[in-house]
């Protein structure tokens, strides 16, 4: 490699590195994008004067290219906001596919005895890329809802899944000691996929982010190792800084939801209790409902509202309807704010994106360490399609699956209104007892047109 | 163990502490942004690809080749694309209401 194209991939690293800095702050964040982008330009620059193209192969990257343009421009611009999360998932997944096969390229031009050090990275790429990849897919299709978002179990997973891995491990050994047989990757690769389905299905929807959060992180690691094999110094050092950022977003996440990481993987959260609870739960208690006039007036005569906004307000688009509704009500002197759970929405940031989007003034979002005192000096907090982020069973109920995750006292407000398309419990799959209490009143219907009536509601009051 | 390999593996741990250093700075908000965008950089498997659909021979090289030229580029573009789509809205302030994110943050 010559000294240009290794100093262009250093000056691809430092942008990388500063990208990443620059996103620490929301003032600098699109120009860290930029940077980091601007670094994969120079680092794919440099690379083409090295390649030696064959005519077909030249032909096949004009035609890859095209492609992923194509998919990823018009994948990114068409997503939803309230979709982010999916895409990521999907990018990530890719990506982690695009190691894997460019490891297994790289293991099919090695002669009979190559290396220890050339397969092993090899062999890493091919293992995690595709669990990568296959555990980023049924991510997405749990979060497109393509398939249920509830964990899938059945008795003897863990080991099965033990065995599966344990099996990629045999098969990693024979690969590396008889590295002349093509099947071998194949079956590799094959096992790896599915170990990557089965490790994700028993986790559930809500905790989606970390896995994804975890895979992207996984992926960086194949990339890395892709590196060790081709010997390629942006490789090792952009996925390594993807591998270790990664890991602690992943564990910064989990701290957010008050849990540990090998409860998230393998705790199969809110599985069959969601039945027995909800069941439990609906038996013999009621719960206060009142009309839009009722609520309208309430909210219109407060001094202090504080909006706990979830994905139900996500879902139903109703970011721009909950504006609105802040508008009306600053207009007559009353004090707004938003509180902002961590995980709001189905990652931590996803909400303050969606409130962005409307136009939210940032002063009025608050994080859930500096909000959380307010609630008891709050007339009302207006629950929009959040459950398992305001259930008091966290700090009160020992056995409950939520227990010690930090959630936001809605239920110190002196009322509460709480908005939700119907009973159903959370994402945890748990009853809420926020929803029973009395000075509680349930609003149901969409949150977009639930919004929209208040607002009507109040002008009138 | 030569000296190549010596130096590709100061650079790997060099680089762990890196990755860590600098994400330890950044606020909850933008953890979906972060997250998104060193996703992208990860598209960086695209040099890799590229290097081996370019010496494509075979018909296995070929498809191996073409599809992990597709799959990285779509990473890398969609990557960078979806996280400006979600930056770009950080900054998106209305006439009026002075934007004014790092104060809200402190």
């Amino acid at each position: 490699m010559n000294i240009i194209i290794s100093l262009a991939y250093l000056v691809a690293a430092v942008l990388f590195i500063l990208g990443l800095s620059q996103l620490s702050s929301p003032k600098s964040a699109r120009n860290g994008n930029f940077t980091a982008a601007a670094g994969m330009v120079i680092a794919l620059g440099a690379t083409v004067p090295l390649l030696h193209f064959t005519t077909v192969g030249a032909v096949i990257v004009a035609i890859g290219i095209v492609i992923g343009v194509a998919i990823g421009t018009v994948g990114a611009r068409i997503v939803h906001m309230t979709a982010i999360p999916q895409m990521v998932a999907l990018f990530n997944g890719v990506g982690g596919g695009a190691a894997a096969l460019v490891a297994v390229a790289e293991l099919l031009h090695f002669g009979v005895h190559p290396p220890l050090s050339e397969v092993l990275p090899s062999v890493l790429s091919i293992v995690i890329g595709s669990i990568s990849f296959a555990g980023s897919m049924v991510a997405f299709a749990k979060l497109q809802e393509l398939m249920t978002g509830t964990p899938i179990t059945y008795p003897g997973q863990q080991v099965v899944n033990g065995l599966l891995a344990a099996a990629i491990i045999g098969f990693a050994i024979a690969v590396l000691a008889i590295a002349s047989i093509p099947f071998s990757f194949i079956a590799l690769m094959v096992l790896a996929l599915i170990l990557g389905v089965a490790f994700v299905l028993p986790i559930g929807g809500a905790d989606m982010p970390v896995v994804i959060s975890l895979l992207n992180a996984c992926t960086g690691l194949a990339v890395a190792a892709s590196g060790f094999t081709l010997n390629n110094f942006a490789l090792i050092v952009a996925g390594t800084l993807v591998g270790a950022s990664g890991s602690l977003l992943t564990k910064l996440m989990s701290d957010a939801m008050g849990r540990s990481l090998a409860n998230v993987l393998f705790g199969a959260f809110g599985q069959v209790r969601t039945a027995a609870t909800a069941a439990a739960g609906a038996a013999g208690r009621s719960v206060r409902s009142a009309s839009a006039e009722d609520l309208g007036t309430l909210l219109a005569y407060s001094q202090r509202v504080i909006i706990v906004p979830g994905y139900g307000l996500a879902v139903a688009q109703a970011q721009h309807a909950a504006r609105e509704l802040a508008d009306v009500l600053e207009k007559r002197g009353v004090e707004v704010e938003y509180a902002i759970h961590p995980v709001a929405g189905r990652m931590p940031g996803h909400m303050n994106v969606l409130l962005a989007e409307a136009n939210v003034p940032y002063e009025q979002l608050k994080e859930m360490d500096q909000v959380n005192d307010d609630f008891k000096n709050a007339d009302v907090a207006l629950i929009v399609g959040a459950n398992d982020v305001v259930n008091p069973a966290a700090r009160s109920t020992p056995g409950s699956p939520i227990y010690g995750m930090p959630i936001l006292n809605a239920d110190q407000a002196k009322n509460v209104i709480f908005m939700k398309r119907s009973m159903r419990p959370g994402f945890a799959g748990i009853d809420n007892e926020l929803m029973y209490d009395p000075k509680t009143v349930m609003f149901f219907g969409d949150a977009k047109d639930s919004l929209t009536k208040l607002v009507s509601a109040v002008k009138a009051a | 163990m030569n000296n190549e390999l010596l130096n590709e593996l100061t650079f790997f741990v060099l680089a762990i502490f890196v990755g860590f250093e600098v994400i330890s700075k950044v606020p909850t908000i933008l953890h979906t942004p972060l997250m998104s965008g060193t996703n992208a950089i990860h598209g960086i498997i695209l040099v890799g690809a590229l290097v081996i659909a370019a010496g494509a021979r075979s018909p296995v090289e070929v498809l191996l080749g073409l599809v992990a030229v597709a799959l990285a580029t779509t990473n890398v573009v969609g990557g960078f694309v979806v996280t400006d789509r979600m930056l770009e809205m950080f900054k998106g302030r209305q006439p009026g209401k002075p934007a004014n994110p790092v104060e809200a943050k402190k």
